[in-house]
């Protein structure tokens, strides 16, 4: 992992100090609500429905130990006890005091970790695979990139008042697991034919109101070039994108409005007036950047493990565990472990300190200590040995962290809803909650195998509910909450848009629709097809009359 | 005559401000150093640098690209970048293009919404003169510009950054 040195600590101990005046600005009166609240914004500090919520960044979602008790610490001190993960690898606090910010902004800092960028329109954090270095599929180690653009971006002098927020996301995998096509920049890692790593280049996805896959700009940029043709890419949209609408405002709708020909054209002609030995990363900090992520220091095991043969054999939980929330890992005789957050009547995404503590004490232990955030709003323990995983299961099943549903219909996606947040128009947890509870039975849950759900609680879609296999959408009817429900969503590898499947249902309908459409699933889908790859062969008609016929 | 902030060796001071700001609709007064916007620039800038009695500067606006100033540039004292508002993000990338492509030497000023808050950016982008809107002293504008000690990437300034602070 990458370690921050003494240029890295002393830049965050500088943010500190420079928040640290503008609160005590506010506290004292000098400041304005109105004047702060753009300094506050650009330190993660959100006002939101009760309290102010605090956004800190995840750098590519990867986390240490010493950071995930930091984290369980401030969950402790400062809010009610928990935090909740969200889909840009980010953690949240929910309930903050205004005048605790700088202390805890400091806390943070101590262990490396900070609020920069996490809101704003800048460039967010990046988001990347959470089985970087550990998964077989990758062409190479996406972090690497991540954190040369992590540093490129921090406080950029050009690029920190665009038109809008900016999303970066980078994978190496031919499975996607960051929604890249749905990013402002989503890069995918490729091998050339002559053994050349590069990206391909797609712009100009995203969510909200107006949802779009991303197109291809560049089929192959060499990874040398990366930071000078995002330089191209940022500079053409800091120049170009609408400033006058809000909900216009994102590139998407600029390489709609040019069209992603004339948009690469415009990126290609500043490209090449960019001096690249300037712009791009010098060889020599790659390699520093790249050393630091080569380092697991993975013992040669065999392939496999009594131990863990053994558990599987005996413990039916365990080999479900197994079944669902272990992943193939690269070095043989390890896994990948993924932990669910979305437990029965848990809110997905939250963990209590408690739980941050367990992890953080299994990551040291068994697991070279290192720790994942998930995009779908999971944690990953991205090395732990097949002889150790019995002993792991263990310890995160008494921590009410080894619900087997990774990708299964109760791994649900949802954004903080009308419970918490000041924009939304219905609640999006409780939903998330009934839905779980009607696949309560994991065998059922299992046969129906991979569903992705998503549930935003408003049009800005931060629960990704348009790239849901079957997504959820809360909308205001009369002062009701309703939902409409959509099909055919992903934001993986096989990206698209969902379609509306009818009319919005009142919240008591929606877990019983749910089930509905997977009532309609299971009874046309042929051998290993998943929800979405039959409702792609059938269409919309069959789920729109299993849920609709019935109701009328 | 009404100041500025001017940075001379990254220092912050004040400094009389010798231009005059002409709108479309003032006529130009008979002497001294003025400033005006584009349109009135192309219509009347050759004259009056022809004349070789005053300086004169132009006023971009964030939706007037400086690329079509390149072959004046020698010959004007100032550009002065609009911040209708400190939101509006694309003077930052007219700064930098004046600078780092076409090398301009002249004074390029920072005028309208002008906040001690992004006095980092700008002079990174290469401003060297301010008009600030919230009443921020020299002082307080070189704080706010100096108050990290280390920068990630390379813009229109000298400022090491850090990957050359490691290689050193």
């Amino acid at each position: 992992m990458y370690q921050y040195d003494l240029i890295d600590k002393e830049f965050l101990a500088d943010r500190s100090a420079e928040f640290r005046g503008q609160v005590a600005r506010r506290l004292s009166g000098e400041l304005t609500e109105d004047q702060f609240k753009p300094l506050r914004l650009m330190n993660g500090l959100y006002l939101q429905l009760h309290a102010y919520m605090l956004r800190v960044a995840i750098p590519y979602g990867s986390l240490n130990a010493t950071q995930a008790r930091r984290l369980a610490q401030i969950a402790r001190d400062y809010d009610k006890g928990y935090g909740h993960f969200t889909t840009r690898q980010n953690i949240q606090f929910n309930w903050i005091k205004l005048k605790d910010a700088p202390e805890i902004l400091d806390k943070l800092a101590d262990v490396d970790l900070h609020a920069i960028q996490t809101s704003g329109n800048c460039i967010r954090n990046t988001t990347s695979d959470p089985y970087a270095g550990a998964t077989a599929e990758e062409v190479d180690d996406p972090r690497v990139w991540c954190e040369v653009i992590r540093q490129w971006s921090t406080l950029h002098p050009e690029f920190s008042f665009l038109p809008r927020k900016f999303k970066i996301a980078i994978t190496a995998s031919a499975k996607d697991r960051t929604a890249a096509k749905v990013h402002d920049i989503g890069l995918l890692l490729r091998q050339g034919r002559d053994g050349q790593l590069g990206f391909e280049v797609i712009v100009g996805g995203g969510q909200g109101r107006t949802p779009y896959v991303g197109p291809t700009i560049k089929e192959f940029l060499p990874t040398d070039r990366l930071l000078s043709y995002l330089e191209a890419i940022l500079r053409v949209y800091n120049r170009h994108g609408r400033r006058d609408n809000i909900y216009k405002a994102r590139i998407k709708i600029l390489v709609a409005a040019l069209g992603a020909e004339e948009f690469a054209r415009q990126v290609e002609e500043e490209w090449s007036k960019i001096d690249a030995v300037r712009a791009d990363l010098p060889p020599a900090e790659l390699a520093r950047i790249r050393a630091a992520f080569a380092k697991t220091p993975f013992e040669a095991l065999p392939a496999r493990s009594e131990a863990f043969e053994t558990a599987k054999a005996h413990d039916p939980a365990f080999a479900r565990f197994v079944r669902n929330n272990v992943r193939a890992h690269k070095q043989p005789g390890y896994a990948i472990v993924e932990i669910s957050l979305k437990a029965q009547e848990q809110t997905p995404g939250d963990a209590s300190a408690d739980q941050l503590d367990v992890v953080a004490d299994l990551a040291e232990r068994y697991g070279f200590n290192d720790l994942r955030v998930t995009h779908a709003q999971n944690l990953v323990l991205p090395h732990i040995k097949l002889d150790d995983l019995p002993t792991v299961f263990a310890a995160l099943q008494a921590a009410n962290l080894a619900t087997p549903n990774i990708d299964l219909v109760s791994d649900i996606i949802a954004c903080p809803g009308l419970d918490y947040c000041a924009l939304a128009n219905a609640r999006a947890i409780p939903i998330a909650q009934d839905i779980a509870r009607q696949f309560a039975d994991l065998d059922r849950a299992e046969q129906v195998g991979e569903l992705k759900i998503k549930i935003s609680g408003c049009i800005n879609a931060c629960g990704h509910h348009h790239v849901a296999h079957i997504g959820i959408l809360g909308v205001d009817k009369k002062g009701e909450e309703f939902y409409q429900l959509s099909l055919g969503g992903s934001g993986a590898e096989d990206a698209s848009i969902g379609k509306i499947l009818g009319p919005a249902l009142p919240a008591d309908k929606v877990a019983t629709a749910v089930d509905q459409l997977v009532g309609a699933y299971l009874a046309v889908r042929s051998d290993g097809e998943r929800f979405l790859d039959t409702y792609r062969r059938v269409g919309l008609e069959p789920f729109k009359e299993a849920v609709y016929a019935q109701a009328d | 005559m009404p100041k500025l902030i001017e940075l001379v060796e990254n220092e912050a001071r004040w400094a009389e401000d010798a231009f005059v700001f002409v709108a479309d609709e003032d006529a130009i007064p008979e002497t001294g150093d003025v400033i005006l916007t584009l349109a009135r620039f192309e219509a009347e800038g050759d004259a009056l640098l022809a004349s070789n009695s005053r300086r004169v500067g132009v006023r971009i606006e964030p939706d007037q690209e400086v690329e079509g100033l390149a072959y004046d540039l020698p010959r004007l004292a100032v550009v002065a970048l609009a911040f209708p508002k400190y939101r509006d993000g694309r003077a930052y990338t007219s700064a930098r293009l004046l600078r780092e492509r076409f090398g301009y030497q002249g004074q390029v000023r920072a005028v309208g919404d002008v906040l001690r808050e992004q006095a980092g950016f700008m002079v990174r982008c290469g401003f060297d003169a301010f008009e600030p809107a919230d009443g921020a002293t020299p002082e307080a504008w070189s704080q706010a510009a100096q108050r990290f000690r280390h920068v990630y990437q390379r813009a229109a300034d000298a400022r090491a950054v850090a990957f050359e602070e490691r290689a050193s």
